[in-house]
């Protein structure tokens, strides 16, 4: 017995995409399964983790949190996202990679979303602020310290450019 | 930690809302912005056969001041609960309220209206409109009725609403005491996860100092959120003394039957019960003396 579908049709990373999923799809289940896009990253998928966070109309949302049915029509913007036009890393995904943001990876997705969304609202943030925006991200590997780093190393970048 | 099957629909007014659910009863579940109930789907403690959904109904979205109460519909988001002027101006323990609710990325998503109706123990919007005596509104294809958020809060995730009925709005009372102040405390493992324990206080008083009003509630130590009217009526005609105010921490926290988890023992919670009760009641009379 095959389950029925419904036609969910988004924007992701600027491009008109659609599926036929069922009802019980998570957005994080369409963006990986769906559109193969396999950057946002499915961990506890019940909210805690943080890893498949992704901006919806530019708001920071918990992919795992929202069927991908209830957003037919508005705008996505995954880590695939974030990287350049000819997909090199964009000055965040850098900036992670010279401060030794990551180790295992899993969260990096998330922690990029939660801190690109924290620099398009305020290009300058102290430590206290990057901590918040990134309160909602766990990671088991780097004690965050260089999560930190990294992203006010994207900030000092950013303004010099 | 997929979701059973259901069948989706989106609403496309309150009215539908509710035909919807007096059609299907205790089968179908309304969702909004989903971030306490998704997580139930995923885990299978719930599997409606059929998933409604509120999110963007317009009808549920509107903020405004009438009379004496703050209004808030049920589908507003918490981000713009949070960010509205309205609220802060004339609820100002619900802007601190919000500031304990989850993280901004729940935040985005999440309702004023399913943090209530999810009640959740330790959730501090229940705690909010249960301490404040906030009225709700229920409406079903049979009518509207408004209940109290002490009445409206039955137990542990557990509220008054009927299989039929749609929460659409919540109605803070606004104070007009000469001052007021209010605070709202809270310890959890990670600022922005589930209250171990919180507490939240508003005092209201006269030109000269006297206690007018004053309003007592502690979340995550019981089955659901309680406010203390009684107590917090014998600070009224006080001067809120330190003492008093110590005095009716304790009792409230006395009154407690929390329960233990991996989290924290009961005994652990009553304990911080009293000492976020206190700082509270201190939080919102430092507050008074602050105002113009």
């Amino acid at each position: 017995m095959s389950e029925e579908t419904i036609l969910v049709s988004l924007e992701v990373n600027g491009k008109q995409v659609s599926g036929l999923v069922p009802a019980r799809t998570t957005l994080v289940d369409f963006l990986r399964d769906e559109l193969r896009l396999t950057g946002t990253h499915a961990g506890c998928e019940h909210g805690t983790c943080g890893a498949c966070t992704v901006l919806l109309n530019g708001e920071p949302i918990r992919s795992c949190l929202v069927f991908a049915v209830q957003l037919e029509g508005q705008k996505i913007t995954t880590v695939e996202g974030l990287s350049q036009p000819d997909g090199s890393l964009s000055i965040l995904q850098d900036s992670f990679s010279a401060a030794h943001a990551q180790q295992c990876g899993y969260c990096t997705p998330g922690m990029l979303i939660s801190a690109q969304s924290l620099l398009d609202r305020n290009a300058q943030p102290s430590d206290e602020e990057i901590r918040v925006a990134i309160s909602s991200n766990l990671c088991r590997c780097t004690g965050y310290q260089q999560i930190v780093n990294a992203v006010k190393l994207a900030a000092e970048r950013m303004a010099r450019e | 930690m997929k979701a059973a099957p259901f069948e989706y629909v989106r609403a496309e007014s309150l009215d539908h809302a509710c035909q919807m659910l007096a059609l299907r009863g205790e089968e179908a579940k309304l969702i909004a912005g989903g971030q306490s109930l998704v997580p139930m789907l995923a885990m299978r403690l719930l599997a409606p056969a059929w998933l409604v959904n509120i999110h963007g109904l317009a009808e549920l979205q509107e903020i405004s001041v009438v009379q004496d109460q703050l209004v808030i519909g049920a589908a507003v988001r918490q981000c713009v609960a949070d960010a509205d002027p309205q609220v802060k101006q004339s609820v100002p323990l619900l802007s601190k309220a919000l500031h304990w609710v989850g993280h901004a990325a729940t935040r985005n998503r999440g309702t004023v209206g399913g943090s209530l109706a999810h009640a959740d123990p330790s959730a501090e919007l229940a705690l909010a409109a249960a301490l404040l005596d906030a009225t709700l509104s229920l409406k079903s294809a049979r009518g509207i009725r408004q209940v109290a958020a002490g009445d409206f809060l039955v137990g542990p995730m557990m509220t008054c609403l009927e299989p039929d009925e749609c929460l659409v709005d919540a109605r803070f009372p606004i104070w007009r005491e000469d001052r007021s102040g209010c605070a709202f405390e809270e310890i959890s493992a990670r600022h922005g996860d589930f209250a171990i324990v919180s507490a939240a206080a508003q005092l209201g008083v006269d030109q000269a100092g006297v206690c007018t009003r004053a309003a007592l509630g502690i979340g995550g130590a019981g089955p659901m959120a309680r406010a203390f009217s009684d107590l917090a009526r014998r600070l009224v005609g006080t001067r809120l003394e330190e003492a008093l105010l110590r005095e009716v921490a304790q009792e409230a926290a006395a009154q407690l039957e929390p329960t233990g988890d991996l989290q924290a023992s009961a005994a652990y919670r009553r304990h911080l019960a009293a000492v976020l009760a206190k700082r509270a009641l201190l939080g919102a009379r430092r507050e008074l003396v602050l105002s113009p």
